[in-house]
């Protein structure tokens, strides 16, 4: 009979917290996000998610976005796409004017109910590569270097490092939609300078990666390794590819095979010269994070975390940073009371937006949802990620094109 | 008009051998739809989202506990056959513009005869084995739908279906979509109690219980479990579909292995061989998680702790929390909620009279 108390108790509880709701306040200006704190890719999220909502914090502090709160729900969905569009309708509920869709799968499966309910959407790193065509995808803001720029990118980077006509170029992928998706760049670009390319599956879950790295190295005798790479299998491309004699340092890698995580699995010992791309400025010395960890951490007595100014932190920061100017630009050039189209053309008035070398020079357009398609060089010297480039695009004729051809259906 | 069984009498076979013999039974469940039918007039747009991910989990755990629950075949490729049917009416409404009420009896047939294929070998193996060769199943539909760009549309193995409507009704709402989900999932249910009641559904417990019995006694077993692949993949299909045309997108990511062991959970949690607690393990496990994010942050926000410096603690005690109920019930009662459903009913039935 306790038992039964015991367990009543409990869903009048349950339904107690579910019921009490916090009232709204109406000078705030509500967003939101989920965030995987737990499911398969929760390294990741543990990082990024405090880098949002410290940058947040930050901004609030210094008074908020032009003297209004800035509210950001973060809502844990695990991964999955269930409680993903869970976590939507609950922001859309509460009044949410921009999210952060998080995770390929999510973004895909929410992407129809932006458009419909006119809430744009951030993805960075998630998107699909054809949604940087602003016109064809009004509400979804990709905000970062597509699959697509980064393989041009990533090409671009070979050329500048010596690669000519008749090199061998081996494209290292995990083998699903997300990791298939530079290949018509690659393919494109080599094409165009007349390198020879060969394409290197790797099955998911990834972890075994010996036959494709024996091809790669005996039989195709690459130059270069471009890598797009997931979760566990970043690493072990670079144990593999170091254990047959591979040179790392014309290994490049797309910006989720360029974590301090992927290298520590292998060992940073074992990793020098592997190059990966960021899409924000790396490490502590920036400005804007020197700002955080001064104001969000020292202030306010606490100690700064090991991952501040880390890779997957930043890419947190970056997303608060631009959820925040698109809501910034709203306000300033549409006024109150924000909602979502207006964000959205606040996201689209973005010009040159730096946050004083943290970022590439973004800008955003009606047409270019991705903020021009920058990424940045890294390279493993010692044990930090070191910049070898500034900020850097290539082939942007291929990639637009890709995107028209894309979208024109 | 309320008694029970001892107040009844039947004088016709037709009131004898109905779903519910009894009117209170029927009463209550006319009561039940209708309540269900004017759930919109209650709640919002979110609470309208929980109710629809329950009841699209709730026709594929159906169709998985005809299979394993009634029949006793395991399978782990619950989550493929969805994936059959998902981008099944996809492609039926994107090239063929077919709507979506063409589109889900399409994805389930599509799923029924995929998994009728799959579901060979059961006629040799049984148990583990049978479920080892059924997640073989899993990735093989998998990876042919992930790499034939025919099926997928592209690399991306993503398809945007357009705005379902039911002629000319616009399904653009959460509202309006759970009254596309909620009458497949009212048909999904009735079909599943009359079919368990059946010859066919007999058939099928005769074969879960001793197959070489089942075999003694006339019932083809070939043809039974054969036929359990197909019902149970069908359900699966219109399941798929019916995401397909609620997220107005086809992704395959959505229906990987995990997809399959949850959609096993919600059946051994409700309950192995109901089909009322195929429902109650769907809402177990679709909106534990869910629920939990409120209860444990409304918990950590009474005790007065910051969001911000706790959430990895919160995300994983989470989990803790949602494995933690479910050993629990299934220590309470290993067969399952639709057995606690029925303790409770027959104590209140005597109540205050208990012995």
């Amino acid at each position: 009979m306790r038992l039964r108390t015991w367990s009543a108790l409990g869903v009048a509880l349950a339904l107690v917290t579910v019921m009490v709701t916090p009232a709204a306040a109406d000078h705030v200006i509500k967003v939101g996000g989920q965030c995987d704190r737990t499911g398969p890719t929760k390294n990741v999220g543990v990082e990024i998610c405090p880098g949002l909502t410290d940058y947040i914090a930050l901004v609030n502090k210094k008074g908020g976005v032009m003297g209004h709160k800035l509210e950001y729900t973060e809502i844990e969905h695990g991964y999955t796409v269930d409680r993903g569009v869970e976590a939507y309708e609950r922001l859309k509920r509460d009044g949410a004017v921009a999210t952060l869709d998080y995770g390929t799968p999510i973004v895909y499966a929410l992407t129809p109910r932006h458009m419909d309910d006119k809430i744009p959407a951030i993805t960075p790193g998630f998107g699909r590569a054809d949604s940087i065509d602003g016109e064809a995808w009004p509400y979804i803001f990709p905000m970062a270097a597509s699959y697509w720029s980064q393989a041009g990118a990533a090409m671009k980077f070979i050329k500048d490092n010596g690669a000519k006509k008749g090199a061998k170029v081996a494209y290292l992928y995990y083998d699903n939609p997300a990791g298939r998706e530079g290949i018509p760049i690659v393919e494109a670009v080599a094409k165009k300078e007349g390198y020879q390319i060969r394409l290197f599956a790797v099955p998911p879950p990834g972890v075994e990666m010996g036959p494709q790295v024996i091809d790669i190295t005996r039989r195709f005798k690459a130059d270069w390794v471009v890598g797009h790479l997931f979760g566990q299998s970043p690493s072990v491309s670079i144990k593999e590819l170091r254990r047959a004699g591979f040179p790392l340092n014309r290994v490049v890698s797309f910006v989720w095979g360029a974590g301090e995580a992927n290298v520590e699995a292998a060992g940073w010992e074992n990793s020098q010269g592997y190059i990966g791309m960021q899409f924000s400025a790396i490490g502590r010395n920036l400005p804007v994070i020197q700002e955080i960890m001064q104001r969000i951490y020292k202030e306010e007595g606490k100690e700064v975390p090991k991952y501040v100014g880390g890779v997957y932190y930043s890419r947190g920061v970056l997303n608060g940073a631009i959820l925040a100017e698109g809501v910034r630009l709203a306000v300033q050039h549409h006024g109150l009371p924000v909602t979502g189209e207006k964000v959205k053309k606040g996201y689209e008035q973005i010009k040159n937006f730096e946050l004083q070398g943290f970022l590439p020079p973004m800008t955003v357009t009606p047409q270019d949802h991705e903020g021009g398609g920058w990424v940045r060089m890294y390279q493993v010297k010692g044990t930090e990620w070191v910049a070898i480039s500034d900020w850097i695009r290539g082939y942007r004729e291929e990639v637009m094109a890709m995107v028209k051809q894309a979208n024109k259906k | 008009m309320i008694s029970r069984e001892c107040g009844v009498y039947q004088t016709t076979y037709e009131g004898d051998m109905a779903l519910y013999p009894l009117p209170l039974a029927r009463y209550a469940s006319v009561a039940a739809v209708v309540v269900l039918a004017l759930l919109p007039l209650v709640l919002d747009s979110h609470q309208m989202s929980l109710v629809n991910l329950m009841t699209l989990a709730a026709i594929g755990a159906i169709g998985l506990n005809i299979l394993v629950g009634y029949t006793g075949q395991v399978s782990l490729g619950h989550g493929a056959f969805m994936m059959v049917g998902s981008y099944t009416a996809a492609l039926v409404t994107l090239r063929l513009g077919l709507p979506f009420w063409v589109g889900l009896p399409a994805g389930g047939i599509v799923a029924a005869l995929v998994g009728t294929f799959f579901g060979i070998p059961s006629l040799r193996i049984k148990g583990l084995y049978l479920a080892i060769a059924t997640l073989a199943g899993q990735f093989i539909i998998e990876w042919t739908i992930n790499h034939s760009t025919w099926i997928s549309g592209g690399v991306q193995s993503t398809v945007y279906v357009p705005t379902p409507d039911f002629f000319g009704w616009p399904i653009n709402s959460e509202y309006r979509r759970y009254y596309m989900v909620l009458p497949v999932a009212i048909i999904a249910y009735v079909a599943a109690m009359n079919l368990v009641r059946s010859r066919v559904g007999r058939a099928f417990i005769a074969v879960r219980d001793r197959d070489v019995a089942a075999e003694i006694i006339g019932v083809d077993i070939f043809r039974y479990k054969l036929l359990a692949f197909a019902l149970s993949s069908f359900y699966a299909g219109v399941a798929g579909a019916l995401w397909t045309y609620y997220l107005k997108i086809a992704n395959y990511e959505h229906f990987t292995l995990a997809t399959s062991v949850s959609y096993l959970a919600m059946i051994i949690i409700g309950g192995l061989g109901s089909v009322l607690g195929s429902v109650f393990g769907a809402v177990f496990i679709t909106m534990l998680p869910i629920a939990l994010v409120y209860v444990v942050e409304g918990g950590a926000a009474l005790f007065g702790f910051e969001y911000a410096s706790i959430a990895n603690i919160l995300a994983n005690l989470r989990l803790i929390i949602f494995g933690g109920l479910i050993i629990l019930f299934l220590a309470i009662e290993p067969e399952g909620l639709y057995r606690m459903w029925g303790n409770v009913r027959r104590y209140f039935r005597l109540w205050p009279f208990s012995y």
